[in-house]
């Protein structure tokens, strides 16, 4: 699936990326908590989380992870933005839920990690 | 690459938005010498755990990164409290941390594992009051 077929069925933003939007991504991990992330994550190329801070930015770009999804409508700030500019990271936006977020991706042929 | 090159950082305790700056340097600079993207990424995420832990109980520190034909070697310094009970400490989900680390993602008793678990070597080296001294090596 690529970057931009996630971006339509969740019907979430586009905030960086569209250049990356065909990437083909197979792997998603979800949490809030990045040192899980970090532990559990590293075979992943999508995060999807609820937390919003630079920190987040950090840790997909140590994963090399390529598109972060923020959930419950969450919405980084211009310098999260700009952090993912500089390490060509998408970022989307969606008001679903992580719940329905992950189940939307799974049921699309999305997996996780493990 | 015939000689050790080394990298030395410095860890500003009190801002977390800059955590991990030291841990991206260091990853470009393994790409730029050619260094496997596994090793790479062990690297980072291990040296990345341990700048946050520097950040959130230390008040800051130095990270010095050796980089040799066999391996990597960060050896992370702080002047902070030191840790009571390193056994403990390496358990995942024993987490010290205050309320207002976890509620930005962190704190929740994986770092100390991670970094092992990332790492082929790793010495730690605390004393109550004085600092601890990690050291973790990542073979190539």
């Amino acid at each position: 699936m690529t970057i931009r077929e996630m971006q339509r069925v969740l019907n979430a933003q586009f905030l960086y990326g569209e250049e990356l939007a065909d990437l083909d991504v197979q792997f998603v991990f979800s949490a809030d908590m990045m040192s899980d992330v970090l532990a559990y994550g590293s075979k992943c190329s999508v995060l999807i989380t609820g937390l919003c801070n630079p920190q987040v930015v950090r840790t997909a770009e140590m994963l090399d992870i390529v598109c972060i999804i923020f959930v419950r409508g969450k919405m980084p700030d211009e310098n999260m933005l700009a952090l993912a500019r500089s390490k060509s990271i998408a970022v989307l936006a969606t008001e679903h839920y992580m719940f329905t977020s992950c189940g939307i991706l799974y049921e699309n042929g999305l997996r996780g990690g493990a | 690459m015939s000689e050790q090159l080394t990298f030395t950082y410095t860890i500003d305790g009190n801002d977390f938005t800059r955590a991990g700056e030291a841990s991206s340097s260091v990853k470009n600079k393994l790409k730029m010498l050619g260094v496997g993207s596994d090793a790479i990424r062990k690297v980072a995420i291990a040296m990345y755990e341990g700048e946050i832990n520097m950040v959130i109980h230390a008040d800051g520190g130095v990270i010095t990164v050796s980089v040799s034909d066999n391996d990597i070697t960060m050896v992370l310094a702080d002047k902070g409290p030191g840790i009571p009970d390193i056994s403990k400490a390496m358990q995942e989900g024993y987490s010290t941390a205050r309320e207002e680390v976890r509620s930005l993602g962190f704190g929740a008793g994986m770092g100390l594992p991670n970094m092992k678990r990332f790492t082929d070597e790793m010495h730690i080296d605390t004393e109550l009051g004085k600092g601890t001294t990690i050291t973790m090596k990542v073979h190539l």
